[in-house]
């Protein structure tokens, strides 16, 4: 991978800004500031080991503005929201909720690399904004031939067997009756979104 | 009869049927009465929150406005899934710790002309509703056909014993309460250091070696603790750990052979129903062999799978050693 120009070094009155958002997008209080780089995070992240960069080293780069090379990390991707890190920190960060929020800044700024996780976070959605419910066999076939054509081989024998088990049907959910209801609290929650 | 508002979530009525039927098939004993809310939504799993902040709390939200709407009295919502269970709480939770965001959520809602009290609803998983509100007394007195001989390794996974904002269990992780739960049906309960670590959750659409690696290391945990089988009460766990075995001893090219069920479906073994209506036969990696172990059972082949099958020799640890409890089994459970 060819490395892009770095982000600029960021001064402000406030502190570094890129920090500020971060904790302005996050719900409640972060506590993102209060980081000692101590490193426990990351000794307890059961998938560190295919993190670009550990929690730690990800929240100095955020502090230090670094912008574009935290949105192109895939450490936020790489978190399954397991919480070890979040009850382990001696500074009480909300680390979880803080990954999930630089996804968010990451996708909306189009600056992740892979679309792969990205991908499933926006067809799972887009599942949810049609029924009102998730639609697992829809959305994992469409994955699978998009993103694991040479995974189908290992796989098939798992979805035979889901489907003779009656685990899957291959119906979409019947749509919720409050879909329209939902569909203008969800239009008008990303305005507010989009806002604040 | 004690009654709560129940959220079932969208697995329950597709991978995690097993779940669903051995949970109808055992509240009728217990005294637990669980009216499920009328058009409830997916909570959005852990996809929507890392999409858009607004939007995914919400979602969440608009499940527990109209549980709130529908109360006849009760003041708990009851999650049988982990996922469903901690967005619905970090959502109430998110919505009283910040007024300000409570009310950002509700002016979303009131588009769709729903409205949440935030802190007005209890939301609990059902472990937890079984554990500390039915009790374990009530639970051994339904205990007819007690699981002795049988080996269980309890799996809590991440998302009840974590955050835990309402401080439900005795430790973040390793909580025991679950292990009590499974020795009052009389089974064998071994020390499982990893009950507590992650399944890999959507790791296994993401990122594949991830959610194979993560997947083996409790695999092999519990084959080395001597479990016959794997106890969850989460729809992901299940899924992650029954139907992608296979894909993950292909990768590594091992052959554990590790069943996962329910913890309704071996509390209803134990209060005596036939496992085909508590929904033993619907896992892939099949757990009848395990079940034999108690001296019963419809076989679902003629096969029977080795229950403790090749399985790669330990590394010499050089490391820390893992945390576990030497003396596990004289300690009161």
């Amino acid at each position: 991978m060819t490395t892009p120009a770095v982000s600029p070094p960021e001064t402000g009155a406030g502190g570094p800004a890129f920090l500020a958002e971060v904790m302005r997008a996050t719900p409640g209080n972060s506590r993102l500031d209060m980081c000692i780089q101590c490193g426990t995070c990351g000794g307890s992240c059961p998938s560190a080991m295919d993190m670009n960069h550990t929690p730690r080293q990800l929240f100095a780069m955020i502090r230090g503005g670094m912008r574009d090379e935290v949105f192109r990390s895939n450490t936020p991707w790489m978190c399954v929201s397991c919480y070890y890190c979040t009850v382990r920190c001696p500074q009480e960060i909300r680390i979880t909720d803080v990954m999930y929020t630089l996804k968010g800044m990451a996708t909306r700024g189009k600056k992740y690399p892979n679309s792969t996780a990205p991908d499933f976070s926006k067809a799972f959605i887009s599942n949810i904004e049609m029924f009102g419910r998730s639609f697992e066999v829809g959305l994992t076939a469409r994955h699978y031939l998009r993103h694991y054509m040479t995974r189908l081989p290992a796989i098939a024998p798992m979805g035979i067997g889901m489907l003779r088990s009656g685990r899957i049907g291959l119906m979409p959910p019947k749509r919720i009756k409050g879909m329209d209801g939902l569909k203008k609290i969800l239009a008008k929650a990303k305005d507010l979104e989009a806002a604040s | 009869m004690s009654s709560y508002l129940y959220y079932p979530g969208c697995s329950m009525d597709s991978s995690a049927k097993s779940y669903r039927d051995s949970l109808d098939a055992i509240s009728g004993p217990l005294g637990l009465d669980l009216r499920e809310i009328d058009d409830w939504n997916c909570c959005g799993a852990t996809e929507y929150l890392g999409t858009s902040r607004t939007p995914a709390y919400a979602l969440i939200a608009r499940n527990l406005a109209i549980a709130e709407q529908q109360t006849d009295g009760s003041r708990t919502l009851v999650a049988p899934c982990s996922a469903c269970f901690l967005n619905l709480a970090k959502a109430d939770h998110a919505m009283v710790e910040s007024p300000a965001f409570g009310e950002q959520v509700n002016a979303a809602l009131a588009a769709g002309g729903l409205h949440y009290d935030a802190g007005s609803l209890k939301v609990r998983h059902l472990l937890d509703v079984i554990v500390h509100e039915i009790g374990l007394e009530a639970v051994k007195a339904q205990v007819t056909r007690p699981l002795k001989g049988l080996k269980l390794a309890p799996y809590m996974g991440c998302m009840v014993p974590r955050p835990d904002y309402d401080q439900r269990w005795e430790s973040h992780e390793y909580p025991r309460e679950f292990d009590r739960l499974l020795a009052a049906l009389g089974a064998d309960v071994v020390d499982f250091p990893l009950k507590t670590d992650c399944c890999g959750g959507h790791m296994t659409q993401i990122s594949p070696p991830t959610a194979f690696e993560m997947i083996r290391r409790l695999v092999d945990n519990a084959t080395r603790a001597g479990a016959d089988m794997m106890v969850t009460l989460c729809p992901m766990c299940q899924m992650n750990i029954d139907a992608f075995q296979g894909e993950m001893n292909h990768f590594f090219k091992t052959s554990y052979h590790m069943p996962i069920v329910f913890f309704t479906q071996v509390m209803g073994i134990a209060f005596g129903r036939e496992p085909s209506s508590v929904g033993f036969g619907r896992e892939l990696v099949d757990a009848h062999p395990a079940l034999n172990r108690i001296g019963r059972v419809e076989a679902k082949t003629d096969e029977e799978a080795p229950s403790h099958a090749r399985v790669p020799r330990a590394k010499k640890t050089q490391g820390l050693p893992m945390p576990s409890m030497a003396d596990y089994d004289e300690v009161k459970l």
